[in-house]
């Protein structure tokens, strides 16, 4: 451990983003619904881009509420993924492993979520963060909080079970 | 159902332009009860690996028709608004293969509906997930307060 050597800023960065931008970017109902992920070390925060196709209710217009659940899914798998894989990526380092064609581990698959509506999602973007509450070797469960303008007052928030994958 | 009462059920759908985007059709609707298909599309998967959709897409499916089997509720009188749903998922969609849901409002309030969803693709006997949730309800007013 001591004889580790402190690595390059834009070393770490790169590897961090690209192993990120692999797991999020292969899968395409994130990409249809316009979801992406801001990382600050190893947090991540959802964004749901708004586009008018998000709409559930036209009058007040408000983000449909299936579509809000789905945000709140995609941000606690990604999560999960990268939080589990986390460790394995920073022990390995960028010396010994080509992290743009390395596989990335099997997405977990979800028992139950539950989800609720505490405000209509307005017609702008949304924000979303999860957290693993525990993370066995089998079982998962994560909490998700989203909010569009103001961190404190959230319009949706979700705990869910994970089959985690063998 | 009658053609008159699929229509108007379908152009409810056809107004949320989250469902439109979806292709989500109506299949039948009764009294508090509502049946809905999701066809198959590459955009929805969910994991690339297997091809199967997403179980956010599912989720919407099954919003929206725990949503219309209130609108078929006979007491319904206005807007509803879903105030939590819990999804159970047994089992993972079949690739190329349409999801149904079918949804019952089995009880109201003058404040909340309850509503019970089951969604699967081949066999309703083997579904894919099931939910439960319950929405915001506005009761029809009475006979006597529509007359003045």
């Amino acid at each position: 451990m001591s004889a580790r050597k402190i690595e390059d800023v834009q070393t770490l960065k790169e590897r961090r983003d690209s192993v990120l931008k692999r797991m999020t970017a292969a899968v395409p109902y994130a990409r249809f619904m316009g979801i992406s992920f801001d990382r600050r070390g190893d947090e991540l925060t959802a964004i749901l881009s708004y586009t008018p196709m998000l709409i559930g209710n036209p009058s007040p217009a408000a983000i449909h509420g299936g579509a809000t659940s789905a945000f709140l899914e995609v941000a606690a798998i990604t999560e999960l993924t990268w939080s589990s894989f986390w460790q394995v990526m920073e022990d390995r380092g960028s010396s010994a492993t080509d992290w743009s064609t390395e596989p990335l581990p099997p997405l977990p698959k979800t028992i139950d979520f539950t989800v609720d509506f505490l405000r209509p999602g307005l017609p702008r973007d949304a924000y979303a963060r999860a957290v693993v509450n525990r993370s066995g070797r089998r079982y998962a469960s994560v909490r998700v909080e989203a909010w569009q303008d103001n961190r404190s007052r959230l319009f949706a928030q979700a705990t869910g079970h994970f089959l985690m994958p063998e | 159902m009658t053609p008159e009462q699929k229509k108007a059920t379908q152009m409810f759908v056809d107004m949320l332009p989250h469902c439109r985007e979806l292709n989500i059709r109506i299949e039948d609707v009764g009294p508090a009860r509502a049946v809905m298909a999701l066809p198959y599309d590459t955009k929805l998967v969910g994991d690339p690996d297997t091809g199967v959709i997403h179980g956010g897409a599912v989720s919407v499916l099954m919003d929206t028709c725990g949503g219309a089997s209130i609108l078929m509720h006979p007491e319904n009188g206005g807007s509803f608004a879903t105030l939590d749903i819990r999804i159970d998922y047994m089992r993972a969609a079949k690739p190329e293969r349409t999801v149904f849901a079918e949804a019952f409002c089995f009880h109201v309030t003058r404040t909340v509906a309850f509503v019970r969803v089951t969604a699967w693709d081949e066999d309703q006997t083997d579904p894919v997930a099931t939910a439960s949730a319950a929405f915001t309800f506005t009761p029809r007013r009475p006979k006597a307060e529509a007359v003045s």
